[in-house]
Parts: C-alpha cells; structure tokens; sequence
C-alpha cells in the first residue's frame, strides 16, 4: 500500500499533488498558513520588484525573533544579579547559545531597517490611498511596536551598553510635558520623581532591577502579543481591501 | 475541475489583468526570498558577534552614551531642541504625522507604481523627511564622540574637541516674531490657497492640517540651521519652557 494512500496521510493532507489546477488552488485554500494568500492573483502583484517582499521579509524577521527569543528565554534570568552573567554563560557554555544570541540581535536590527524600508515602498507606490487608509494606520502602529520591541529588549544583557542607551532613553520619558518630572508644566499636576512618566516607565527613578522586569515582560510578553495581533489585522486587511495594490 | 476558472479564463477575466496561481507562481518566489534572507541572517550571525560589554555599572557612565541606532536621529535633535521637544514632542508629532497621512493626501494619482509625477509635493517632502530622518542617524552614530561633540571618522576620540563658539538665543519679542511670521504667514497662505480653491470644509481642514505638519518639519530644519550658521541656542526662551 502506498504511504500516500493511508488513511493517515489522507487525513492530514486534504488533496492530491498532480499539478493540476484543482490542486493549485487546493494547496492554498487547504492550508491555513497558506491561506493568507488569495488561491489567484493579479500577475502585478507578484512582482519582486513592486514589493521587494519587505512585508514579508519584516514578518520573516519577526518569525525568526520569536523562535530565538523564546530558546534564549530557556538561559536568561531578568535579575541585575544574573541578566549579564546568563548572557556571559550562554555565549561561553551553551552550545551554539553564541549563534542563537547574534541571529536575535542581527534579526532585530534587520527588522527595524526593513520595517522602515516597506514603510517607504508603501509610500512610493501610493499604496496608502483608499481603500488603504487604515491599514496604514496599522502599519504605523506596527513601526511603533517595532520600536518598542527592539528598544525593550536592548536593556536585557544588562551591559554597560544597555544601561546607558536607556538610561539616555528613558531621560526623554522625564521631560514629557506636564507629566514628567523634567518636563515644562509638571509643576500643576504635582509630578514629582515617584509618580512621572519614567517612573512608570521603570517603576523607579532609575534605571535598576525593576526596569529590567518591566523590559523583559514587555520584550517578551505583552510586545510580541501586541504586533502578532496588529500583524494579523494587516495581513486580514491587505487582503479585505483587494490585495496589493496596483494600477486601476 | 469543472466549477473552477481554467487559467486562460482567468487570464481574460474582465479586468482584462493576467492572474496567476498563488501556488506556485509567489509562493515559489516568497520561498527564494525566505531562503536567500535566511542564509544571510545565518552568514552574517556566524561571522559577526552582536556586542556585549562590561557589566552595568550606574556609577560609570559611557561616553558618549548613544541609544540604539534607530533612536540616535532623536538624540542628534538634542543638539539642537530641549528633551521635551526632541524626545517627546516631535516623536508623537511624527507618529501622528504619519498616520494621518493617508487622510491629508487627497490626490487619487498613482497608486500601485513607482512615479514622481503626478505626486510631486507628497512625494518631495515625505522623501525629504525620510532622507533627514537617516542623515540624522548616520551624525549621531558615526561623527559624534565623546560628550556629543563632532568627531570626523578619521578623527582621534582621545583628543578632546574645543568647546563650541558661544551661543546666543534670540531676544523674546524678535523670537516670538519669528515663529508667528514663520507659521502664521504659512498658515495665512495655506488657508487663502485652501479657499480660493474651493475646498470643502473637510478638506480644507486637512488640506491646513496637512500644511501645518510639513512647515513645522522645515521649521525643525530651520532651527537646526540657525544654531550651526548663527550660533542660536534658543529662538524663545521662558522660565517654564524653551524654544
Ligand atoms: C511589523 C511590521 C510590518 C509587517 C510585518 C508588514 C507586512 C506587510 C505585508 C506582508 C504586506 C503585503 C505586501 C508587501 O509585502 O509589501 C504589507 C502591505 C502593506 N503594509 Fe505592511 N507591514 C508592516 C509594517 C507596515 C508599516 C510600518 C506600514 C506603513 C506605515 C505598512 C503599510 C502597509 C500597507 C498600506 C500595505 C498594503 C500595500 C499594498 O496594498 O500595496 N505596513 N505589509
């Protein structure tokens, strides 16, 4: 009997692979990942050189992000006593923890810089006129995120790199107008160092063992939540509002 | 096979626009675009080590103490605007900016191509915003040393840099003046171009909204100018705030 005859295997996989176009269209619409695809497609739109794939690449970027970040979360400790010297064993013990730490990092990097370029191509083509208005609010809020997600995690090896890059950061939350404690006005509101934005912020005054948790639960929980959702409304709505965008 | 289109119906499908199969027509080429990213991500991780210095230590600062790269732009405009408008005002005003973009752009010309005619202005000064935006990076992450001063690459950091010539800030009332003339009169024209265009009220809230947005950017430009060439360090300056 043959593999593909099994009953096994026909429950798992929904269609025949001759190419027919029956099945083309079957190997889109059967296949949930796949599915974020429309089964045809405008020839434009399939064109590297209008997308660049950028979109796909940012969300590539983040794919590998997530795989990295949660084997890293299995040697890293969020505690100014053990953030660094889990970052020193991974690189020196785990095997291939070297490896894994520098794709997160390069992977963040190259996710920031291709988020700002697809930004760009969805500019230059015009791809943000109607019926695209709010996906590009989406996609707003997702640089944001992006941000946010990189800016968070740069705390976590708890370096003299880190702490100061937010500590230079997070001086900007103190000088928010009316609500931080550097900022013009905060006087009328009675802000003070205890209760201003950047104490929020790092749920101190300084940079210390409570903005490391806080980072870390942003970096790894609540970020990541946030731009998976934003993600899949983007990716809902490049479909909902007719696909790539293309010439009328 | 008899419900569905063949590719020779879909090719004449009444757009007249050739369809293709999603499988395996772009879900080849995203498969290449996966492998080649990949296999860079992966060279480059092997041959390059991300940082990792000395421990934290709150009692020895970095200089120069640089925030991420993506964020350095920010800290270049430190330079030149107090923290409350570098770090807080104009982020939000950039974020706020660009999401009100779609709204403020009423021209429908060129969606779905690459072009600069037809879209001119919108495409002038987003790229102009876009270059400043990375110009100020690559300052702040490649020519700015110790203590924030200029440093050339080829330069020495050790050799510490003579302080800068005395600034100056503008007398108040000429300050004011400034920024009245500067956005007034670009408002004043704005609205008198909005009208005489007949705009509906919508538009011509988005069309001054649209207007504002971009003068204050150049405005930005402006006031960095005037530090560098002038030697200006605030254009208004109050006890409670500074400009
Ligand atoms: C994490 C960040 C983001 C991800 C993963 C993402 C992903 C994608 C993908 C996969 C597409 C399909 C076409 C393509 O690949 O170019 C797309 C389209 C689009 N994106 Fe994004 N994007 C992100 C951020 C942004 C940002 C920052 C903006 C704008 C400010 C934006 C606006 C749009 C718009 C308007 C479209 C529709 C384009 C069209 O119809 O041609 N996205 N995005």
């Amino acid at each position: 009997m043959k593999l593909t005859d099994t009953q096994i295997w026909r429950s798992i996989f929904r269609h025949r692979f001759k190419d027919t176009e029956r099945n083309r269209s079957l190997t889109i619409s059967s296949n949930v990942f796949l599915h974020l695809h429309p089964v045809t497609i405008p020839a434009k739109a399939a064109r590297v050189r209008f997308t660049f794939c950028l979109g796909g690449l940012t969300f590539l970027m983040f794919i590998v992000e997530t795989v990295t970040g949660v084997l890293l979360m299995f040697y890293y400790r969020p505690l100014p006593e053990y953030a660094y010297v889990d970052i020193k064993l991974m690189e020196h013990t785990v095997r291939f923890g070297l490896l894994l730490r520098n794709m997160h990092r390069w992977a963040a990097h190259a996710m920031v810089m291709l988020v700002m370029l697809h930004m760009l191509r969805v500019f230059l083509t015009g791809s943000y006129k109607p019926p695209r208005e709010f996906n590009w609010v989406v996609g707003v809020l997702l640089l944001v995120t992006t941000f946010l997600l990189s800016f968070t995690g740069y705390l976590l090896p708890w370096d003299q790199l880190a702490f100061w890059a937010i500590t230079v950061g997070s001086k900007m939350a103190a000088a928010t107008p009316f609500f931080g404690v550097e900022g013009p006005f905060h006087e009328w509101l009675g802000i003070h160092s205890q209760n201003d934005m950047k104490f929020l912020l790092l749920g101190d005054s300084e940079v210390g063992g409570n903005a490391l948790l806080r980072f870390y639960v942003l970096h790894c929980v609540l970020l990541p939540l946030g731009c998976a959702l934003l993600m899949l409304v983007h990716f809902w709505r490049v479909r909902k509002d007719g696909g790539i965008s293309r010439p009328l | 096979m008899n419900e569905l289109k063949t590719i020779d119906e879909l090719e004449k499908d009444k757009t007249g626009e050739q369809e293709l199969f999603a499988f395996p027509e772009l879900v080849f080429k995203e498969f290449l675009a996966i492998l080649a990213a990949m296999i860079v991500l992966g060279l480059w991780s092997l041959l390059m080590d991300a940082p990792l210095k000395e421990v934290a230590d709150p009692n020895w600062t970095e200089n120069p103490a640089k925030a991420p790269w993506y964020f350095v732009g920010l800290q270049e405009v430190l330079v030149y605007f107090d923290p409350w408008i570098a770090g807080v005002c104009l982020p939000l005003l950039i974020i706020l900016g660009l999401a009100a973009l779609p709204y403020m752009d009423p021209n429908p010309q060129g969606v779905g191509k690459y072009g600069f005619r037809g879209r001119r202005l919108a495409i002038s000064v987003f790229l102009s915003g876009y270059i400043f935006w990375f110009a100020l990076i690559l300052i702040g992450q490649f020519l700015r040393g110790p203590s924030w001063h200029f440093y050339w690459p080829w330069e020495d950091w050790s050799i510490v840099k003579a302080a800068e010539p005395a600034l100056t800030n503008l007398p108040n009332p000429l300050g004011l003046a400034l920024i009245a003339g500067y956005l007034g009169l670009g408002i004043a024209v704005t609205a008198r171009t909005a009208r005489r265009r007949r705009l509906g009220r919508s538009a011509q809230i988005k069309f001054i909204c649209a207007w504002i947005l971009i003068l204050l950017m150049f405005g930005v430009m402006g006031k960095m100018a005037l530090r560098i060439f002038l030697h200006i360090k605030y254009i208004v300056s109050t006890p409670y705030f500074s400009i």
